[in-house]
């Protein structure tokens, strides 16, 4: 246990962690000795090209995936004790939102099942609905959102459980671009208010680049982790920055570490 | 109503087909009756026309094919001029096989409901019982509907339960198929999510399996409640005496009384369609209620 | 999950143990017991065992379940000839009837671990999907024997498949001649006949839309209607032979060919049908290459309830009037004879009769259909 001094800021450590899929034909390596440590209020991006096991990794996170090998911790305690204690709320690629229920008895789902009581519940529903800019439509259905509106409904309900981790599956991956470089602006001054460790899977660069503290660049067959990249930009920022030349040379960065991954696999 | 334009494009060319089928019964009946009637002509030696005989193919005492005036003053006469009680009215044999259609429907939904959970829990089910459940419904159990009145029977069970079993064995099948894929309809997705707010086995059932499944349910209950007078009406053969649609039918066919027969088949449809459109009732209501509809209820 | 099932398995043979172990004190406490008989002895060993290789073992290997299968079917063989010993006949003694639920405790697991294991796809998977149901349908007919020779049941209630298997054999004419009566002569060309009518129609209601929308309702009112109450009337129009039979099989089998055929000609999605036309299929093009494909999985739902409709149809109508052959008649004459092997013997021949039908049904479709998400296989578990 070499990490015991970082633990206390260290939110999820990853040691050669390794995943192999069984299927009809043969064995797949999702995921090959992945090391990394993700420390207390960074925004972490994932990202790399489909079959890179970056969402396979978010996953083994959140405890949907076991690994087949190395060692995993998240909140110092392993994934399946960290979801017990209910210590990350987990926002899925689609809304996920039930339709017989209403945006209000949505965002209470986990609630229920943890068991708050009903004043309870209603005042998180309504403080976790304010922040995202939905006050007013809490007694509506998911199907009369527009789909924007829908993941922001899917993130007040992440929030909901108060975690301090927050795992982000390409949310906005099913939006156009319009609204999501809005939500991008949103969830960058949400994670600036609120100090949540991010943890963010896609596949765009400038949404990789413009929302994080620090970019991980995966690559498939197997699946690992080609570069990790800093990204020092300013913490007030708009979406003018990505004009800017340390905006691009950052995004020609993450770009060199998709096509050296790219190489291996052309045969 | 969001469909009614859609449904007023549909009262037209439905009334052009029952007219349609109307002028077919009568001109089958002609048809159906015409050798008999024409057998008698000549035996009396008659000069007889097509007026003639359609006047007289419409007006038999035992046709063939009874035309559709004759089958409603049929009903007219067992439904309207009878007493309820009175063994001579159809309402009293279509409340005979309701109550047993209706219990057979209940003891099959619960059955239904039961065995889909099972199957749906249980992977050793899964695997076991759905193939005997599919290979229960190539059993004719209509053919053993008389065996099973028989035996039981003998055993001093009688009245309404072993009707209502053949009922039940009917129609738990489309329940079971429909419940099974309901509750497995939600996205993997959804599975994940409650997984990671650790719900309890129970409270993944009842706050997404069981909702999701209601589409599923009522689908199939329209289905089952169909059969389960299909059932009813059948155990009612080999019971001719104890009254029912099935024994009307059984009376009819031994006395050659066609129109009995017709009456008691048109009862008994008006019955099975009042029950799927009031299981269709109940299916509006729930999944407006499962869609929310604007429907606060806070 | 794996942790979950491996120990609900070790439970089941926890409990099978305790009735063994219950079995065993009830069973030397009584005078006349079947315990030191040889098969006795090898039954509960072969319980014993099959519970000890499947629930005690968390290993799963192919070896220890053909082990733990080797010594269920033992057991059950075993039970069956107890069964028809003196000692038990029709006298069961609460230790016998403890050995039993060992045995389905045994069976059940047994089964667990072979359902808990997906086969890699061949010849041997498409063997292996039977085995479970199969060890489960062995189990029931055991069952059945077990608790009607037991207990001593009059046959005139309930026969034993024993003396059912008795009287297939000893009237195998009989029961021929009323399979080609009621099989060969009614059900299959009413089978055909309604489907391909109700196919007709459809046909004929996708070019016209008013048809459509008239005959839509009315089928799908008719498919409320108890349709099996015209086999009287049939069997007066048509007479008594084969005809009248397979004229409610048509009638039968007519409407539900016909509301699903145009649901699944309506069933395809307007990108589809905008392609064909982008590329200027003609209707028949468009037909044969978009439409009947996307309604295929109709159809052969179709196909598959009709299956079940006619076999019911045609026994049904022979009970109001038929010659001397056929399964209905045979079922109602013979029940009224209280010869209930005969019955029992008639229904067995309809039910694999419908059985073999309605497989075959599902191989064709399987093949016809192997595009569809219902067939598609994943190639990994959870991807």
């Amino acid at each position: 246990m070499s990490d015991n001094a970082s633990s206390s800021d260290t939110v999820v450590q990853i040691d050669q962690l390794s995943l192999d899929f069984d299927t009809v034909d043969g064995p797949v390596h999702a995921l090959s000795g992945i090391d990394l440590a993700i420390r207390e209020g960074e925004f972490v991006s994932l990202i790399g090209p489909s079959g890179c096991g970056k969402t396979t990794l978010l996953r083994v996170i959140a405890d949907l995936e076991k690994h087949s090998s190395g060692k995993i911790l998240v909140n110092g305690v392993s994934p399946d004790q960290a979801r017990q204690d209910r210590s990350y709320g987990y926002v899925f690629q689609a809304p996920a939102l039930y339709p017989w229920r209403t945006v209000t008895k949505n965002v209470v789902l986990p609630l229920e099942i943890m068991g708050l009581t009903r004043s309870q519940q209603q005042a998180r529903a309504k403080k976790y609905l304010d922040l995202v800019n939905l006050g007013g439509f809490e007694n509506k259905y998911p199907w009369q959102l527009s789909g924007g509106m829908q993941q922001r409904v899917s993130i007040a309900r992440a929030l909901s459980v108060e975690p301090q981790l927050l795992l982000m599956d390409e949310p906005f991956g099913a939006l156009d671009e319009i609204t999501r470089d809005h939500l991008n602006e949103q969830l960058l001054e949400l994670w600036r208010k609120t100090r949540k460790t991010v943890v963010f899977v896609t596949h765009s660069i400038p949404e990789a680049v413009f929302l994080s503290s620090r970019v991980v660049v995966m690559s498939p067959r197997p699946g690992r982790v080609m570069d990790v990249i800093e990204c020092n930009l300013p913490s007030e920022r708009t979406l003018d920055i990505r004009e800017t030349p340390d905006f691009l040379s950052l995004a020609h960065r993450v770009r060199q570490g998709l096509k050296a991954g790219h190489s291996y696999d052309d045969e | 109503m969001n469909d009614a334009a859609r449904s007023q494009g549909r009262i037209f060319p439905v009334s052009v087909i029952i007219v349609v089928l109307t002028i077919i019964w009568y001109a089958g009946a002609v048809y159906l009756n015409s050798g008999q009637l024409i057998d008698r002509y000549n035996k009396r030696s008659v000069q007889w026309d097509i007026t003639q005989l359609a006047a007289d193919a419409w007006s038999m005492k035992r046709p063939v094919l009874p035309a559709p005036h004759q089958v409603a003053r049929e009903l007219k006469k067992t439904v309207l001029d009878q007493k309820i009680t009175s063994k001579r009215s159809l309402i009293y044999h279509a409340g005979v096989t309701l109550s047993s259609a209706l219990l057979g429907f209940v003891l099959a939904t619960a059955l239904g409901i039961g065995l889909a959970i099972g199957i749906v829990y249980v992977a050793t089910l899964d695997r076991s019982l759905m193939p005997w459940i599919i290979a229960s419904q190539t059993v004719p159990i209509l053919a053993l509907a008389p065996m099973i009145i028989v035996v039981l029977g003998s055993v001093g069970i009688t009245g309404l339960f072993p009707k209502s079993v053949i009922s039940m064995y009917l129609c738990f099948f489309p329940v079971v198929v429909g419940m099974v894929k309901g509750l497995r309809s939600p996205e993997p997705m959804l599975l994940d999510q409650m997984h990671t707010y650790c719900a309890s086995r129970t409270q993944v059932f009842f706050k997404l399996r069981l909702p999701s499944a209601i589409p599923f349910l009522f689908a199939s209950l329209k289905v089952a409640i169909a059969l389960s007078v299909v059932g009813a009406i059948v155990a009612e053969l080999p019971t001719g005496g104890q009254g029912g649609l099935g024994a009307r039918l059984l009376t009819g066919s031994y006395y050659g009384q066609t129109t009995m027969i017709w009456a008691a088949l048109i009862t008994a449809s008006v019955v099975s369609a009042t029950l799927v459109s009031i299981v269709a009732l109940g299916e509006r209501t729930m999944l407006r209620r499962l869609d929310g509809g604007q429907v606060a209820r806070a | 999950m794996n942790i979950f099932s491996s120990t609900r398995i070790s439970n089941t043979s926890l409990a099978g143990a305790l009735f063994i172990v219950l079995g065993l004190f009830g069973e030397l406490s009584s005078a006349a017991t079947w315990i030191d008989t040889p098969i006795g002895l090898v039954g509960l060993g072969c319980v014993a065992g099959a519970l000890s290789v499947s629930g005690l073992t968390t290993k799963c290997s192919s070896t220890n379940r053909a082990i733990s299968l080797a010594f269920v079917l033992v057991a059950l063989w075993a039970a069956v000839n107890l069964a028809h010993t003196e000692t038990v006949m029709g006298q069961v003694s609460g230790g016998y009837w403890c050995f039993v639920i060992a045995l389905a405790l045994a069976i059940w697991a047994t089964m667990s671990r072979f359902a808990a294991i997906t086969p890699t796809p061949g010849v041997g998977a498409f063997l292996y999907q039977f085995l479970v149901p199969g060890l489960f349908g062995v189990w029931l007919i055991v069952l059945w024997e077990l608790i009607t020779v037991g207990l001593g049941i009059p046959r005139v209630l309930l026969p034993p498949p024993s003396l059912v298997g008795e009287a297939i054999a000893s009237s195998l004419g009989v029961l021929a001649a009323d399979f080609r009566q009621t099989i060969i002569r009614a059900v299959l060309p009413g089978f055909v006949m309604g489907n391909l009518a109700g196919f007709a129609i459809a046909l004929w209601a996708d070019r016209v839309p008013f048809l459509r929308r008239g005959l839509l309702p009315v089928g799908n009112l008719v498919s409320a209607i108890p349709i099996v109450g015209i086999a009287p009337i049939m069997v007066m129009w048509f007479g008594f032979d084969w005809q009248s039979k397979a004229a409610v099989v048509v009638i039968m089998t007519f409407f539900p060919m016909l509301v699903n055929t145009v649901a699944g000609l309506g069933g395809s999605s307007a990108i589809e049908l905008d392609l064909m036309r982008s590329i200027g299929a003609s209707h028949w093009q468009t037909f044969t290459r978009v439409r009947l494909p996307n309604a295929l999985p109709f159809i052969f739902n179709a196909l598959k309830i009709n299956s079940a409709l006619a076999l019911i149809g045609a026994i049904v109508a022979e009970f109001f009037g038929t010659p001397i052959v056929g399964i209905g008649f045979r079922i109602s004459t013979e029940a009224g004879r209280m010869n209930m092997e005969m019955v029992w013997a008639s229904i067995a021949l309809s039910a694999v009769s419908g059985s073999l039908f309605y497989g075959l049904l599902a191989v064709v479709e399987r093949r016809a259909t192997f595009w569809h998400p219902s067939f598609r296989q994943l190639s990994a578990k959870r991807l």
